[in-house]
């Protein structure tokens, strides 16, 4: 196990690297960079630049050296936790960076919760109470939620919360509770603001983790050994959830690599929406003015929060799954 | 149906035909895939079936709800032809905002198969025939209108022209690359098999849609539509093919030592003929699954890049590119409607899912087919 739990680590970091490296070459794919920007933007207010002056504003962005050492430099800066600078807003990129995460960590957290809260209930109930009426309901609703765009969900929320409830739904927090230090109150404005993006990220994972659990579980249901167990008088709910539940629950774990991809892009796309302050529209911001340490950091750290979330998932599987060989 | 053929037919049937009868035993399924093949259609022929073209404006009609098409007029007398009222415009003193009732002394029949704006069908030839167009000097607009006073409807149908065919021309290219690197591994093995599973392993990892975002607003603004359109279905399946090419390689492992590809092999096939006479008709049936339930993430991709405005852009339309319009809150208060695109999105792609299940077990000869 313990070997099996180093090498999983250690595997991470080649994995890394090449992604930071695919990061890089994006963000550097956009033609010009900040510096033309910066002047067309001087040029049409006027004012004249001349060549020293672009070389020096170059010079001053590292960006007369070549894309090896660009590379490095802010590889380097990454690992040593410095990220830049934002030409954007004119403040260190780690600054921009922590304010921002730590609402889509919450979001993404939330959602997967919501997901795994609903789809253990409703997957068992699916598939104990096969081609019943509450099957093909509930299995319909899965369908519909896993081909609605979640954006579109926002919308019809919004829609709905205006139009029936009379209240604006998007942001986090209500208007008095913006700028303030945490608080109790800050903190339940929060809660009673993160259901709806909580429930709009996490409806389409729901969707998906109810059908796997459903499908394995009836695999199971028609073991030998459920028999057994049915003959001998076990009562229903402890025998489904003493023996096949345990093994049909083990995809709820492995999922969630390929669930938290979904989970974050889910969560960029519905806080352009519904106005969340995470990383999403902050992302399309820097990446349409072409900040590309601001960009590049913000790429660079969803995926390692997803490269994270896909070892720790791998890790508990292998811990909860004893089938599981370590190699 | 002739129950008797079947069962006598079983034994001679072809694989082919087994699982025909196998797709045929899912209802939903075949339901979704006549509704795709309708679809298709509709948006193929989009000129002939709409009244209007994407730019056409209706000043008379601006932010205009859906009418419907009634056969019982205010009076309640009934009309063989179907008719629509056309708008009575109000300025609304509080808000300020049109709204619109119907106008019982602007009755428009709607005629079929009739003359009404010219086009170019298929960007050939001209032509000015119509599905259906409004009587009188009248209009007709079945989804409402938009702040421009376009015809929703019509540009519903010419958007699911580009929005459909990006589903396919990504997932054609996701075939290339996925068959080609999975084939790469699964018969070459070795270093390159590594490589190959190294490379998807990390892009498998990546948030798409972020990295999505950041390929596409790179594509240069000057682009033309069409660049930009190949451009964004590139970007759609340059993370797409792993699914595909971890099953390919899968495949050819395990095909490789059996026995009808060692047998076809001592008996002097070459390489290729091995590949492509023996093995490949053994997981075609999956490719084309796979294929078909890859489809959705294009469209839904597609839909979620012109929605936030760095996919494709106006003047194209696609159904992202319609909701669009929709992302402003007052927007959807006021004309709910322009939503409308969303639910084409979402029966598409439930369509698509249900259709890639059914054939999923029709492929499986193993299956026994109806239960989902």
């Amino acid at each position: 196990m313990r070997s099996y739990v180093v090498t999983r680590v250690l595997g991470m970091f080649p994995t890394l690297a090449f992604i930071s490296l695919i990061v890089f070459i994006v963000i550097q794919l956009p033609p010009g960079d900040i510096v033309t920007s910066t002047l067309d933007r001087m040029q049409a207010q006027g004012v004249e630049v001349s060549a020293e002056q672009v070389q020096n504003l170059r010079a001053q962005y590292n960006l007369d050296e070549p894309m090896p050492i660009q590379y490095l430099r802010w590889a380097g800066g990454f690992i040593t936790g410095d990220m830049g600078y934002s030409y954007l807003f004119a403040r260190p990129v780690n600054e921009l960076v922590w304010e921002r995460l730590g609402f889509t960590l919450i979001i993404t957290i939330s959602a997967l919760l919501f997901t795994w809260v609903v789809a253990l209930p409703l997957g068992i109930y699916t598939a104990v109470r096969q081609y019943s009426i509450g099957d093909y309901v509930l299995t319909t609703i899965a369908l519909i939620g896993l081909a609605t765009p979640n954006f579109l969900l926002a919308l019809i929320l919004m829609y709905i919360g205006y139009e029936w409830f009379g209240i604006s739904i998007g942001g986090l927090f209500s208007p008095e509770f913006q700028e303030v230090p945490w608080t109790w109150a800050r903190l339940r404005d929060l809660l009673s603001h993160l259901w709806i993006p909580m429930v709009v990220v996490g409806l389409g994972g729901t969707a998906v983790t109810m059908r796997i659990l459903r499908a394995n579980l009836l695999d199971e249901l028609n073991k030998p050994y459920v028999v057994t167990a049915r003959a001998k008088g076990v009562r229903p709910i402890k025998l489904i959830l003493k023996y096949p539940l345990r093994i049909a629950i083990n995809p709820f774990i492995s999922t969630l690599g390929l669930l938290l991809p979904t989970l974050i892009s889910g969560e960029a796309i519905v806080s352009m929406v519904l106005n969340l302050p995470t990383t999403g529209p902050l992302l399309l911001q820097a990446l349409l003015s072409q900040d590309m340490y601001l960009a590049g950091s913000f790429l660079m750290l969803l995926a390692v929060l997803t490269v994270v979330g896909m070892l720790i998932s791998d890790l508990v599987l292998a811990w909860a799954d004893p089938r599981i060989r370590y190699e | 149906m002739n129950d008797v053929s079947i069962d006598t037919g079983l034994a001679t049937a072809t694989p082919r035909q087994l699982a025909w009868q196998r797709f045929k035993r899912h209802r939903l399924a075949l339901a979704s895939g006549i509704f795709l093949l309708l679809i298709y259609t509709l948006a193929f022929v989009c000129e002939f079936i709409v009244p209007y073209k994407t730019d056409t404006r209706n000043v008379q009609a601006i932010n205009a709800p859906p009418m419907s098409v009634r056969f019982f007029d205010m009076e309640g007398n009934f009309h063989l032809r179907p008719f629509v009222y056309g708008y009575d415009m109000k300025v609304n003193d509080d808000t300020w905002m049109r709204e619109y009732t119907d106008n019982p002394d602007k009755l428009y029949p709607l005629r079929f198969f009739t003359r009404g704006e010219s086009y170019r069908f298929w960007g050939f030839f001209e032509f000015d025939h119509h599905l259906f167009v409004a009587g009188q000097g009248g209009y007709v607009h079945l989804f409402g209108t938009d702040q421009l006073g376009r015809d929703l409807f019509s540009r519903v149908f010419y958007g699911a022209r580009v929005s459909l065919s990006i589903g396919v021309v990504g997932v054609v290219m996701t075939l290339v690359l996925g068959v080609l690197f999975g084939g790469l591994a699964g018969y070459l093995g070795g270093l390159m098999d590594r490589a190959v599973q190294r490379m998807i392993e990390v892009l498998q990892s990546l948030p798409t849609l972020p990295l999505w975002m950041a390929l596409s607003a790179s594509l240069p603004v000057e682009w033309s539509s069409i660049r930009v359109y190949f451009g964004v279905t590139i970007i759609l399946s340059l993370f797409g093919w792993t699914t595909l090419a971890r099953q390919v390689r899968g495949r050819f492992l395990a095909l490789r030592e059996e026995e009808f590809v060692v047998a076809a092999r001592l008996i002097g096939a070459g390489k290729l003929r091995v590949i492509f006479r023996h093995m490949l008709p053994s997981f075609a049936s999956h490719i084309i699954t796979t294929a078909t339930l890859a489809v959705p993430g294009m469209i839904l991709g597609e839909t979620a890049l012109s929605f936030l405005g760095i996919g494709l852009r106006p003047p194209v339309v696609s159904w992202g590119v319609l909701m669009q319009q929709a992302q402003n809150y007052q927007v959807i208060v006021m004309t709910p409607w322009l939503l409308l695109p969303g639910l084409f999105v979402v029966l598409t792609v439930m369509a698509f899912n249900l259709m890639g299940d059914g054939l999923r077990d029709a492929a499986d000869p193993y299956s026994t087919g109806g239960q989902s």
